[in-house]
């Protein structure tokens, strides 16, 4: 224990970082250095023969400009980019809808709605991924029974052998995993709606579309901003679930994304500077999508 | 942002033939959305009872009439589940220790001092959450095997470095709730600083820590990515590995679908219970971490 006074003090000023360092620490060791090693490797030469331990050299921006003159890899980047932007709209157009409906319904029916949300919601990501890969299962899969009672000829197809189909197939999937999110989200603004207001725009003549239209979407317009950001984030860099349908039998070349394409380049070819400056790209290209939201909380935070 | 069931502006005036139409159309759909989501999770639970020879058939079997428990029997029976089990405990278990005990000295530091370089911690735990995995992993599998760590404690360590950030942040909510007021009576009161704060504040963060303790703890009980890519060694496989695993060791004859699914189910029902159970305070202490100073 310090006794002078002024000893106590310099403990007084130093109690803050003492208690920011083990979170700082562990932080720094798992994902600072990481992407410093990641910056320095993606400048270097990783051949053949640094797999056997020669020293890479650096090569600067020479790995950037392999990489982007390739054209497997805007392949892989607009594929990415058309996913992220399509089932994020189908996310959002789906999780407007249903938390309408759920604003609208009878609290038995709301219950019922939220409790099956939920489910979908908290289910593992690859628990989900086997429940959808039996679903799509070429042999035995319902999808195939029900569009074969439906009249198609689908006995025995493979839904992942085209790329199309393997996409429409990833898209449900992650719609089912994200709406329960965004819907809830979106539903917690919408009970933020006034009713006075509502009411008083109905007995001025309001039609449940202007309704929607001039007061409740520009009241919810943070929340749907946020949740639509956030889609498209994790929506970019899917990995699971393409990893997951990829195992079971596609060709990898068609249907990768930015995620599986650093796994494949990194784990797979041991390329560790090419798997680093798709990496590195990748961190930037998120860091420009999130830095509106990220811009926003910093404002909320300086807000008393 | 949570799913509380106030009254919907509908509902405050009731009657009204037209809206009393819209509710019952509005309840219908609610209905079918329902019965669209959860019967994936349903389709699951059924075939996990139902014998490998009854899912052979070609027309589907909508009811587990006649099921049994002999798919979880042989998941169980079969010594791989139960260790990875224990894997996927033992990483979650370490994530959820030593993330709280980070995050809630940090929480500390930032929601009861004002210090130099303050701003700039907060918005670098922002920042760091919106780093994605799938930009970093192959560093972290680089640096895992520089370290000799390319197993589970390497594992538990990313987890820890993931989740910490989020945690602080729920947590800076729940200790900014609690006035600093309570703190300075019970000091006047002869107690100190430390005191004050153990007996005082602490007992009030208790929902707090279980909130953010259990987010962590489904984090690490989820993570597929980083164990993929770290965990070479299949002994020390965690649950997401072990079921990943499960598949492709029959994808060679015909997968045995009912006992996939009855593992599925195994790692899919503590995170349900858990989750349902938190989710309220969980956004809730997401939104007061967002708003609160």
């Amino acid at each position: 224990m310090p006794t002078s006074p002024r000893a106590r003090r310099r403990t007084k000023r130093l109690t803050p970082y003492l208690l920011l360092l083990p979170a700082t620490a562990i932080v720094l060791l798992a994902m600072g250095y990481p992407i410093v090693w990641q910056f320095k490797t993606a400048m270097q030469k990783f051949g053949l023969a640094q797999q056997f331990g020669k020293p890479p050299e650096f090569v600067w921006f020479d790995n950037y400009v392999q990489l982007f003159t390739n054209p497997t890899t805007w392949a892989v980047v607009a594929r990415s980019v058309a996913f992220c932007l399509v089932t994020a709209a189908v996310t959002m157009a789906i999780g407007i809808a249903v938390a309408l409906v759920m604003n609208a319904a009878s609290r038995g029916a709301r219950i019922t709605l939220q409790v099956a949300l939920l489910l979908a919601w908290a289910t593992p990501v690859v628990a989900a991924m086997t429940i959808w890969n039996w679903f799509f299962d070429w042999r035995r899969g319902l999808a195939n029974w029900i569009f074969e009672k439906l009249g198609f000829d689908f006995y025995g197809h493979n839904w992942l052998e085209n790329p199309w189909s393997f996409f429409a197939v990833a898209m449900i999937i992650v719609v089912w995993m994200s709406v329960p999110f965004a819907a809830f989200s979106i539903y917690a603004g919408l009970t933020q709606v006034p009713g006075e207001v509502l009411e008083a725009a109905e007995m001025d003549g309001a039609s449940r579309f202007q309704r929607l239209r001039l007061i409740i979407v520009p009241m919810i317009k943070p929340v749907l901003g946020i949740v639509m950001l956030l889609q498209v984030i994790w929506d970019l860099r899917v990995f699971t679930q393409i990893k997951m349908l990829q195992d079971r039998g596609s060709l990898a070349s068609q249907t990768d994304v930015l995620g599986t394409y650093i796994y494949q380049l990194g784990v797979g070819s041991s390329d560790f500077a090419m798997a680093s400056a798709m990496s590195i790209f990748v961190l930037l290209l998120t860091i420009a999508l999130s830095w509106a939201y990220v811009r926003n909380l910093i404002k909320e935070d300086e807000a008393p | 942002m949570t799913a509380n069931n106030a009254p919907s502006p509908q509902a405050a005036g009731r009657g009204a033939g037209p809206r009393r139409n819209g509710k019952i159309a509005a309840s219908i759909g609610a209905v079918i959305v329902a019965v669209l989501w959860a019967f994936p999770v349903y389709w699951m639970l059924n075939s996990a009872f139902l014998p490998g020879v009854v899912l052979e058939k070609t027309t589907p079997t909508f009811l587990p009439f006649g099921g049994s428990l002999d798919n979880f029997r042989a998941v169980i029976a079969d010594g791989s589940f139960l260790r990875a089990l224990g894997m996927s405990l033992i990483v979650a278990g370490a994530t959820v220790v030593f993330c709280l005990l980070f995050a809630f000295l940090a929480a500390l530091a930032i929601s009861r001092f004002r210090f130099r370089g303050r701003r700039g911690f907060v918005l670098s735990v922002l920042f760091i959450q919106m780093l994605p995995a799938e930009g970093m992993f192959i560093a972290q599998y680089k640096l895992m095997g520089t370290l000799g760590l390319s197993s589970l404690v390497g594992v538990s360590i990313i987890y820890i470095a993931a989740v910490t950030p989020f945690t602080i942040w729920m947590l800076r909510g729940f200790v900014a709730g609690v006035p600093v007021e309570l703190e300075e009576a019970a000091m006047v009161d002869g107690l100190s600083r430390t005191q004050a704060f153990l007996r005082i504040t602490f007992p009030l963060l208790a929902p707090g820590l279980i909130a953010s303790g259990v987010y962590a703890f489904l984090q690490a009980w989820n993570e597929f990515t980083v164990a993929l890519v770290i965990l070479q060694n299949s002994a020390e496989h965690t649950l997401p590995l072990w079921l990943r695993g499960f598949i492709q060791q029959s994808a060679s004859r015909a997968i045995d679908w009912g006992q996939v699914m009855a593992a599925s189910t195994l790692v899919a029902i503590p995170v349900i219970i858990f989750f349902v159970l938190v989710q309220g305070r969980m956004t809730s202490g997401l939104v007061s971490g967002a708003v609160k100073g």
